[in-house]
C-alpha cells in the first residue's frame, strides 16, 4: 500500500480498551447481553473510527458475532446504548439499521440460493419503487430505476469477478464465491459502514488475496468504514488500521496492529482459552474452525 | 363404460370446483411457494369467502357484489389476525395457528348460537340468483359437446376460469417485479433480507393477505357454483387437497396451480366415477359402496403426495435444478 498522504486520523490515540477516537462513526456504551448464565457481550465503551478498517479479534466464543447481532438489530441487549453517525440505534429494527447505512454480513454466508447472482445484487438496492405492492404492477414506474441498479450491480460483479456467474443460481457458487457475493451485495445497499463477520473463513487462499484487496478498496476508494472479524492474524495485521480484542464479551485491548500482537492481555486471552492458539502464530488453514 | 368414466373425469377436471381449488392453490403458492409461509388453514379463507357471499345475500338480503367484497374483506381481517401475532415468530407458529383458526371458524359457523346468521349445520342456500341472472348464455342447449354442461354450469366455469386466469396473471406480474424479488428473498433467508434493509414482517403480511384473499375468492366461487354453503365443506383436508394440487402442479411455478388443479380433479374424478360405475354394476363388495367416496379421495391424495415426493418432487412445472440447491 502506498503511504497515505492524509494525516493519520488515529494520531495520538492511546492503546487502551475503550479509548475515545477523534472521529468515531459508531460509539457503543455499556452494552450487555447474556444467554442464561453466560455473559456473551459486556462492552463498557467502544468507538469505531470513521473511514478506517477496524479488525475485531478474540478467541472463539468471545462474543464477536453476538456484538454484531446486537449492533445491527438482529438481537436485543439486556441493556446498553449505541449511536451510529450521531443517531441512537438501540431498539431500531434490523432492516432500518441497514437503511441507515450500517450493513453486516454473516459468519455463515446467507446467499439466497434459489435466486440468481444478479437477483441477489438487485435485491439489495434500497428505495426501490417497484418493491411497493401497487407500483410493482406497473413496470413503467420502476423499469428505469431497475435498469440503473442493474448497471451498478453489473459493475460490482465485474469488480468482484462474479460476472461470469451473473445468471446462475447463487446456490451453485463455491463457498468463497458466496462470501464475495455477500460482500458485493452489501455494497449495493451503499452503506457508510460494513461489518464483515469472518469474511475469509472457508475461502481458498487464492481468493483470500482478492477479498483482502476488496476490503481495502472499501476504505481507500470509497471512504467506507469497515469492521471485520478475522482469525488469521497475518490478515488482521496486514489490512487493519486499528484492532479491537474481545474476550469473554469484554474489550480487553485496543491498538494499532503493531501494538496488539505484543499486548500481554491479548496473548493471555488466546493462550488462556482452551480452543484457540496465540494470535501471533499463524494458524494453518485446515486447523481453523468456525466459531 | 370406460369412455363414460373418462368423460366424467374430464367434466370434473374443468368444472367449477376445479377452478375454485385452483384459486385456493394460487393463494397457497403465494404463501408457501413464493414467500415460504406455511398456511395450513386455507380452508378458513375459503370459508370466509363463501360465507361472505352467503350471509350477505341470504341472511341480510344484500347485493351479490357486496357479498363478494365482504368475503374478501373478511379474508383481509383473518390474515391480519393470524399474521400479527405469528409472523415475527418461527414459521411453525403460523402453521399451527392457521390450522387451528380454520377449524375454530368452521365450528363457530356450524354452532347453534350462530344459526340465525350462518344457518348452523345446514348452512345457507339460494344466494346466487343475481349471479345466474347475469348469465348471457341461452339455456335451451347444452355446452361443450360430450361434457354436456348446462348453461348455468357453463357460466360458472367461464367466470371461474377467467378469475383463475386473472389471478395467475396478477401473481405472475407481482412475482417478476422487485416486490416479488423481496418476497422470494424472504423464502430463501429472511435474515439476509433484513440485513439488506427489507421490512420482512410487512412483506409477509402482504403475502398472507393477498394469498388469503385469493383463497376467499375461490370460496365465493365454490359457494356460487353449488348455490349452497355448509360448514362441513371446509374441513382441514380441503387445505391439504389444495397443497396436493400445488405440489402436483409445481410449487413456486406461476401456472402450476392451474395445471395441478385440472390434473388433480381429472384423476380424482376418474376414481370417483369409476367407483360409482363399478358399485352400480354390483362389482364391488358392499362395504365399498357410496360411503367410500370420502375415504377414497383421502387415500388418493395421500398416495399422490407420497408418489410426487418420491418420483417428481418438483411437480409438473417445477424446476428440478432449483429444488436440488442447498438452501441453507
Ligand atoms: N443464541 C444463543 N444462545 C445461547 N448462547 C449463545 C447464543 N449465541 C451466542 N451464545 C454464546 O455466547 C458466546 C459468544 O458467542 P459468539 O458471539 O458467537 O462468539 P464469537 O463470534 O466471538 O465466536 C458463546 O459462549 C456462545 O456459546
Ligand atoms: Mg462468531
Amino acid at each position: 500500500m502506498s503511504p497515505d498522504p492524509r494525516p493519520d486520523p488515529l494520531e495520538g490515540t492511546s492503546a487502551e480498551p475503550g479509548v475515545a477516537k477523534a472521529d468515531p462513526i459508531l460509539t457503543v456504551s455499556d452494552v450487555r447481553r447474556s444467554f442464561g448464565g453466560i455473559t456473551a457481550v459486556d462492552v463498557d465503551h467502544l468507538e469505531i473510527p470513521r473511514g478506517l478498517i477496524t479488525g475485531l479479534i478474540g478467541p472463539n466464543g468471545a462474543g464477536k458475532t453476538t456484538l454484531f447481532n446486537l449492533l445491527t438489530g438482529f438481537d436485543t441487549p439486556d441493556k446498553g446504548t449505541w449511536t451510529f453517525a450521531g443517531e441512537d440505534l438501540a431498539g431500531v429494527p434490523a432492516h432500518l439499521v441497514a437503511r441507515k447505512g450500517m450493513v453486516r454480513t454473516f459468519q455463515l454466508t446467507k446467499a439466497l440460493a434459489r435466486m440468481t447472482v444478479m437477483e441477489n445484487m438487485q435485491l439489495a438496492a434500497v428505495g426501490q419503487t417497484g418493491e411497493r405492492l401497487l407500483p410493482a404492477l406497473l413496470p413503467s414506474l420502476w423499469r428505469p430505476q431497475e435498469d440503473a441498479l442493474t448497471e451498478r450491480a453489473d459493475e460490482l460483479l465485474v469488480r468482484f469477478k462474479l460476472d461470469h456467474m451473473r445468471d446462475q443460481f447463487a446456490g451453485t457458487l463455491s463457498g468463497g464465491q458466496k462470501k464475495l457475493l455477500e460482500m458485493a451485495r452489501a455494497l449495493m445497499v451503499e452503506p457508510s459502514m460494513v461489518m464483515l463477520d469472518e469474511p475469509m473463513a472457508g475461502v481458498n487462499p487464492a481468493l483470500t488475496q482478492s477479498l483482502l484487496g476488496h476490503v481495502k478498496g472499501l476504505r481507500d476508494n470509497e471512504g467506507r468504514t469497515v469492521v471485520f472479524v478475522e482469525h488469521d492474524m497475518d490478515v488482521v495485521f496486514d489490512i487493519s488500521d486499528w484492532v479491537v480484542c474481545l474476550a469473554q464479551g469484554a474489550v480487553i485491548a485496543e491498538g494499532r496492529p503493531s501494538e496488539i500482537g505484543s499486548n500481554p492481555a491479548v496473548i493471555d486471552a488466546y493462550l488462556g482459552s482452551s480452543h484457540s492458539e496465540a494470535p501471533v502464530q499463524r494458524r494453518k488453514r485446515h486447523e481453523r474452525r468456525a466459531s | 363404460m370406460l369412455v363414460d368414466i373418462l368423460v366424467d373425469a374430464l367434466r370434473t377436471s374443468v368444472g367449477p370446483t376445479a377452478a375454485a381449488y385452483a384459486l385456493l392453490a394460487i393463494g397457497l403458492n403465494m404463501h408457501f411457494g413464493f414467500t415460504g409461509l406455511l398456511n395450513f388453514g386455507q380452508a378458513g379463507f375459503m370459508l370466509v369467502g363463501a360465507y361472505g357471499v352467503a350471509i350477505t345475500v341470504s341472511t341480510f338480503g344484500g347485493p351479490l357484489f357486496l357479498g363478494v367484497i365482504v368475503g374478501m374483506l373478511a379474508a383481509v381481517v383473518l390474515a391480519l389476525l393470524l399474521g400479527v401475532p405469528t409472523l415475527r415468530l418461527r414459521a411453525d407458529y403460523l402453521a399451527i395457528t392457521t390450522i387451528a383458526a380454520a377449524e375454530i371458524l368452521r365450528l363457530l359457523f356450524r354452532s347453534t348460537a350462530a344459526e340465525p346468521v350462518t344457518g348452523g349445520v345446514f348452512g345457507l342456500r339460494q344466494f346466487g340468483g343475481a349471479f345466474f341472472a347475469l348469465n348471457p348464455l341461452p339455456d335451451d342447449r347444452a355446452y361443450l359437446g360430450p361434457l354436456a354442461a348446462s348453461a348455468g354450469r357453463m357460466w360458472v366455469m367461464l367466470v371461474g376460469w377467467s378469475v383463475v386466469l386473472l389471478m395467475t396473471l396478477l401473481v405472475w406480474a407481482l412475482i417478476r417485479s422487485p416486490w416479488g424479488r423481496v418476497i422470494r428473498s424472504i423464502r430463501e433467508d429472511e435474515d439476509a433480507a433484513r440485513s439488506l434493509g427489507k421490512n420482512v414482517f410487512a412483506y409477509k403480511m402482504q403475502s398472507l393477505v393477498l394469498g388469503g384473499v385469493i383463497g376467499a375468492i375461490g370460496g365465493a366461487l365454490f359457494a356460487l357454483s353449488l348455490q349452497t354453503v355448509q360448514p362441513d365443506t371446509f374441513l382441514p383436508q380441503v387445505t391439504f387437497y389444495a397443497f396436493a394440487i400445488l405440489i402436483l402442479g409445481g410449487t413456486a411455478s406461476t401456472f402450476g396451480p392451474v395445471i395441478g388443479a385440472v390434473i388433480f380433479w381429472f384423476i380424482l374424478g376418474m376414481l370417483l366415477s369409476g367407483l360409482r360405475t363399478f358399485s352400480d354394476a354390483g362389482l364391488l363388495p358392499e362395504f365399498f359402496g357410496a360411503q367410500a367416496v370420502g375415504a377414497v379421495s383421502l387415500t388418493f391424495v395421500g398416495v399422490l403426495i407420497m408418489s410426487l415426493m418420491i418420483f417428481r418432487p418438483q411437480g409438473i412445472l417445477g424446476d428440478k435444478k432449483e429444488l436440488q440447491l442447498d438452501v441453507s
